[in-house]
């Protein structure tokens, strides 16, 4: 690998981390900013003008905090938890296409950290290491509300992941590869996956925010009956890194879901610019279409009330798991049809 | 560094990792151990340029199985007391036992390393790639393929059987 | 029995209709409702730089009333101690000393005037006892404090200052004296 190469790449992963957790902690200020608009509220408002440092006030205050670890807590556990959680967030962002090349000094610089061919298996990878995460800090706190919020997390999230996965079947039989990149470039100008597989997009939709252990299917967590859930006995950075872990996936499988769905860096009318101006209009219609499901998210947040357990279950294995399985075969028979073997 | 420095390193973690699965005192680190051994594994995959192995490897096993087990003995009662004492005599055949599956492993092991290096896939095969692997499952392996999907099917229908209890009337 | 508020709903265990079940719709009318709310205008007070105004009847932290020339209305009769439901007013009366007709309006006056505001539930019974106008309510709180002992208010932070006039005309019940 050229110097250069080696170069280009390491800025990428700096620039898309930085991104990424710039946007995490202003995901936390937006959701409260959020919040207190759905509720006739102003919100955090007094770092800065309009509240714009209450990140750092925030972060500020959570690493300034004591430091600690119950007595009777795996100790090694009890540290890797948090991290574990934070890393499988990270990771995931690094196979998603930002957008087109962009022509640098001479050189074309691919927007996006790595073009596997094997991208979108590679999140659901990352999705389904991503309850270790809350397992280990959940089991090594030696607190049953912990266990218990750790338990519904992973049930909850093994469960939804394969609603998940048959509706991302779905979308790589629709545009005929596993890598992020083609399924993109499948989706040009208008042409979004949306418009073909509905059903699949609201399915994936619904399976994400049980993923990121989001409302209404915030069970893991949720305070009125587990107090914190499976961060319960943390605090300080530890517990920072939980709270914020859930931000960055709330970011990337925004980020994820406009890819798969809303054509990612497409755009209607992008084949009237071409190079470095295309490319940045990418970026732009990316972004664009993360920030909007970031909101919906946060909206979906501030309107509907929790699941029950049963009803979770209920909705994730005898609803969902069905559809998206005769979503698939449907879409299987229209793709055959269209190439011919029927005749 | 060479690729072969990496592969050594990769098998002797790997290894290590699996013999902390045996050797840990605790079910839930053995657990985490083996979730270790899955991942030096996919990377041992990855290094043979085995991408789509590696990940289902990880999707499927460290993601889904190993954490129903985590999942069962997080509610187990993990007590040293309660562990039933094992007596000596059980301990001793347990470890005949087991050296002579060791034995048995390593001379079977002796005859598939001469084999192995003349098929050892090199890293610059395709094999492993979606578009090959898909094509050979279903043209060259499409037998075992499918009987083991139906084999699937066979396991998933008896859960289903034995989770489904008859509805208990209460008097 | 006929609703009140005609906004009863009877539950009841119906089966749902497929739209009910799929719950969409119902969830996207949710969406809406607070999505007509990111629009409204908020009605939140930003506290330390606006404070809410006070009714005009307000009844917060007393004042004793000096008359125009500076002197002191009290007379220490005591009507205020016995209507006050709380028992949170003490006094002890003292007579006028010669030389001190700057000082209280008439001949007996109180030494000691004290108001537990921690007692005082704030009724205003005592302003309307008063048959000086010495004694009001005003529109001004009582602040919070650490020591149990600081909320006895005596004569110090009672009266009004010379200077520094408290305004009570938004509570002053005209007529009720005339200047003799």
């Amino acid at each position: 690998m050229e110097i250069s190469e080696l170069i280009e790449k390491l800025a990428l992963i700096v620039a898309l981390f930085g991104v990424t957790l710039g946007i995490a902690a202003y995901a936390t200020y937006f959701e409260r900013k959020v919040a207190a608009w759905f509720q006739d509220r102003i919100g955090p408002d007094r770092a800065g003008p309009f509240g714009i440092l209450q990140p750092l006030a925030d972060g500020g205050k959570l690493f300034f905090k004591e430091d600690f670890i119950p007595a009777n807590a795996e100790k090694w556990l009890f540290i890797m938890g948090p991290g574990i959680a934070m890393f499988t967030a990270l990771m995931t962002g690094s196979v998603i296409p930002w957008s087109t090349d962009l022509e640098l000094f001479g050189q074309t610089v691919a927007l996006q950290v790595a073009d596997i061919n094997i991208g979108i298996l590679f999140i659901m990878g990352f999705l389904s290491i991503g309850v270790y995460g809350i397992m280990i800090g959940g089991w090594a706190s030696n607190n049953k509300f912990s266990l218990f919020g750790a338990i519904r997390a992973s049930s909850q999230m093994i469960s939804y992941e394969l609603a998940m996965g048959i509706c991302v079947i779905t979308i790589v039989m629709m545009s005929g590869s596993l890598s992020l990149r083609d399924i993109v470039n499948t989706q040009h100008g208008m042409n979004w996956n949306v418009f073909y597989q509905p059903l699949a997009f609201v399915i994936f939709f619904i399976c994400s925010l049980a993923e990121t252990n989001r409302a209404p299917f915030d069970l893991a967590e949720c305070e009125s009956e587990l107090i914190g859930g499976y961060h319960t006995e943390y605090g300080s950075m530890k517990m920072g890194f939980y709270l914020f872990a859930e931000y960055v996936s709330l970011f990337t499988s925004s980020a994820v879901i406009s890819v798969l769905f809303f054509g990612g860096f497409n755009f209607p009318g992008m084949d009237n610019f071409d190079g470095n101006t295309l490319a940045i209009l990418g970026v732009v219609a990316m972004f664009t279409k993360t920030f909007f499901f970031i909101f919906v998210f946060m909206w979906i947040r501030w309107t509907i009330p929790r699941f029950r357990f049963d009803q979770l279950m209920h909705l994730g294995w005898k609803s969902l798991i069905p559809i998206s399985i005769i979503n698939m075969l449907i879409t299987g028979l229209v793709i055959a049809f269209n190439e011919g073997w029927f005749k | 560094m060479s690729l072969e420095t990496i592969t050594t390193i990769l098998g002797g973690l790997t290894i290590g990792a699996a013999l902390m699965v045996v050797i840990s005192r605790h079910p839930v680190r053995s657990v985490l151990y083996l979730v270790l051994t899955f991942f030096l594994i996919s990377s041992n995959y990855i290094l043979m340029n085995a991408q789509f192995l590696a990940v289902v490897n990880i999707i499927v096993y460290a993601g889904a199985i190993m954490v129903l087990f985590l999942f069962v003995l997080m509610l187990l009662n993990l007590d040293k007391d309660s562990e039933p004492k094992t007596h000596v005599l059980v301990k001793i055949a347990s470890v005949v036992a087991g050296g002579i599956l060791f034995t048995v492993l390593i001379a079977a092991l002796k005859d598939g390393i001469a084999l192995g290096e003349a098929a050892a896939p090199s890293a610059q095969n395709n094999e492993g790639l979606v578009q090959n692997l898909g094509q050979l499952l279903f043209s060259k392996y499409v037998l075992p393929f499918e009987v083991s999907s139906v084999l699937f099917i066979a396991s998933m229908v008896g859960a289903v059987l034995l989770a489904k209890r008859e509805k208990q009337v209460i008097d | 029995m006929q609703s009140l508020s005609n906004r009863k709903k009877v539950v009841s265990n119906k089966k749902m209709t497929f739209l009910e079940k799929i719950y969409l719709p119902a969830i996207f009318g949710g969406m809406w409702i607070t999505f007509k709310h990111l629009l409204r205008k908020n009605n939140t007070l930003r506290y330390p730089e606006h404070t809410r105004e006070f009714a005009p009847v307000y009844r917060g932290q007393h004042v004793l009333k000096r008359d125009e020339e500076g002197r002191e209305n009290c007379t220490a009769c005591g009507l205020c101690a016995v209507a006050c439901p709380a028992e949170a007013i003490t006094m002890v009366a003292a007579e006028r000393e010669k030389g001190e007709e700057k000082l209280y309006r008439e001949e007996k006056y109180a030494a000691s005037y004290e108001i537990n505001m921690l007692r005082c539930i704030f009724c205003g019974l005592c302003e309307e006892a008063c048959p000086k106008e010495a004694v009001f309510l005003t529109d001004r709180i009582v602040p919070t404090n650490f020591e149990r002992d600081s909320f006895v208010y005596g004569k110090d932070r009672l009266v009004e200052d010379i200077n520094n006039r408290i305004d009570i005309t938004k509570r002053q019940h005209t007529g009720k004296r005339t200047e003799k």
